[in-house]
């Protein structure tokens, strides 16, 4: 443990489910590091998420409120969470997180704890709605999609796209709606579940391919590594995928990078076609579940993720392992009553 | 005809698109094939390697030749003429 640099990080994302946060994933590309002597504070938001229970993986985890609670109830906590259990770095992984953590970027300094994250004009940019203007500003092919926020806005579906589209919710979920009433129904449920408004994107036929990239804020690539998802769940995520070898992913990737200076990690969801067109299709603002792919071809995002918030240098990395795959599975973990007592009444475990 | 150069074709028959991640199995044939048009051989050259190898007559290999080549362009796994 000699040289290796001791440290306390913060991590949010604990939910391992068959929809997975992105929280497990980071930890384990940190605790694969060589460079740190690390504890993990685990942050969730559920008593059953299970990063919770991973004692191998999380040193200890404290409960939060949702961040719909108010960005000074939200920091009171993680402050009060500090007071106990000093924090060095905090890593949010949740879209939700994101624009609460970005505003609290000042105070949480003040705390010495450091983040590593775009900027709200880089957050707001790429928000979903406002898709169409991000592909005209960065010249970027995007699908054609408009905004709702209820049913009266109905008609404009029928008058501006041919079906199929995709009814997407403002952080999460997206369904595709064939007419108007798969369109109703879609509606009810993203906006029960995100709240409004809710995007209507043309449905573009192709192949999802994916990239997971670092940016340091300035223009540079500091990682990124492109896949195809192999298997997909019913939720639509992936199960299984293979790195691949793009050049236009990787030409997308850094252009993208250089051109909006982003800082921090992103997710680039985009549809390659039959005709080898690429449209973006969503920037997811942080790191994606399926990061530990890039660890295991040979990108460490996490640790450059982790050296970068805390001012180190790092270099770009540029090279990855082709056909590199990783396979989710589900695992049955034991744990005792006393534990999920104490997660439930303490807040803490 | 030239096979794309990000596809991988493993001594088991196993081929791996790098681009797209499609990936695709072949029987031993199918295998020799591709590696003799990977090696810059045209349909001609290959023909007459199958035809003194194994015992086919030259018009059922030419049909199941022109059908495999058709699938290689169906999956793009050979570069637009």
């Amino acid at each position: 443990m000699g040289n290796k640099l001791k440290i306390t990080i913060a991590v949010t994302g604990l939910n391992n489910t068959d929809n997975p946060g992105p929280g497990i994933p980071v930890i384990r590309g940190i605790r694969d590091s060589e460079l740190f002597d690390v504890r993990i504070i685990g942050l969730a938001y559920e008593n059953l998420e299970p990063g919770i229970y991973m004692s191998d993986l999380v040193d200890i985890t404290y409960m939060l409120p949702y961040p719909s609670i108010g960005m000074e109830a939200y920091m009171a906590r993680i402050l009060q969470i500090n007071e106990q259990d000093s924090i060095d770095i905090i890593i949010p992984n949740l879209d939700s997180e994101l624009h609460t953590f970005i505003k609290a970027e000042k105070l949480l300094k003040r705390h010495n704890i450091q983040t590593y994250l775009p900027t709200l004009q880089q957050l707001d940019e790429r928000n979903k709605g406002n898709l169409v203007l991000y592909g005209e500003k960065y010249n970027i092919q995007v699908p054609k999609s408009i905004t709702i926020t209820s049913h009266n806005d109905m008609q404009r579906i029928e008058d501006e796209f041919t079906y199929p589209v995709l009814v997407k919710g403002k952080f999460y979920d997206a369904y595709v709606a064939n007419n108007p009433e798969q369109v109703n129904t879609a509606f009810n449920k993203v906006s029960a579940k995100w709240g409004l408004p809710i995007i209507i994107q043309q449905f573009i036929q192709g192949t999802e391919v994916n990239v997971v990239a670092l940016g340091d804020g300035t223009g540079n690539t500091m990682a990124a590594v492109p896949m195809r998802k192999q298997y997909i769940t019913d939720k639509g995520k992936a199960w299984s995928g293979v790195t691949l070898n793009d050049p236009n992913l990787m030409e997308m990737t850094h252009r993208l990078i250089k051109e909006s200076r982003w800082k921090g990690g992103m997710e680039l969801e985009i549809i390659r076609t039959e005709k080898n067109e690429y449209y973006l299709i969503e920037i997811n603002p942080r790191i994606p579940a399926w990061v530990y792919l890039s660890v295991g071809a040979g990108q460490n995002i996490p640790e450059a993720l982790v050296l970068l918030a805390l001012g180190k240098e790092v270099k770009p990395m540029t090279e990855y392992e082709v056909g590199k795959m990783f396979i989710r599975y589900s695992y049955d973990l034991i744990g005792d009553l006393s534990d999920f007592e104490k997660i439930s009444m303490q807040g803490k475990l | 005809m030239k096979i794309k150069d990000n596809i991988s074709i493993s001594k088991s028959g196993f081929v791996f698109d790098a681009k797209t991640g499609e990936s695709f199995s072949l029987n031993p044939t199918g295998r020799e094939i591709l590696q003799l048009l990977n090696l810059g051989k045209d349909e001609n050259e290959i023909k007459e390697y199958i035809l003194t190898k194994y015992d086919i007559s030259e018009s059922i290999f030419t049909r199941h030749l022109d059908d495999f080549i058709q699938m290689l362009r169906h999956f793009n796994l050979t570069e637009t003429e």
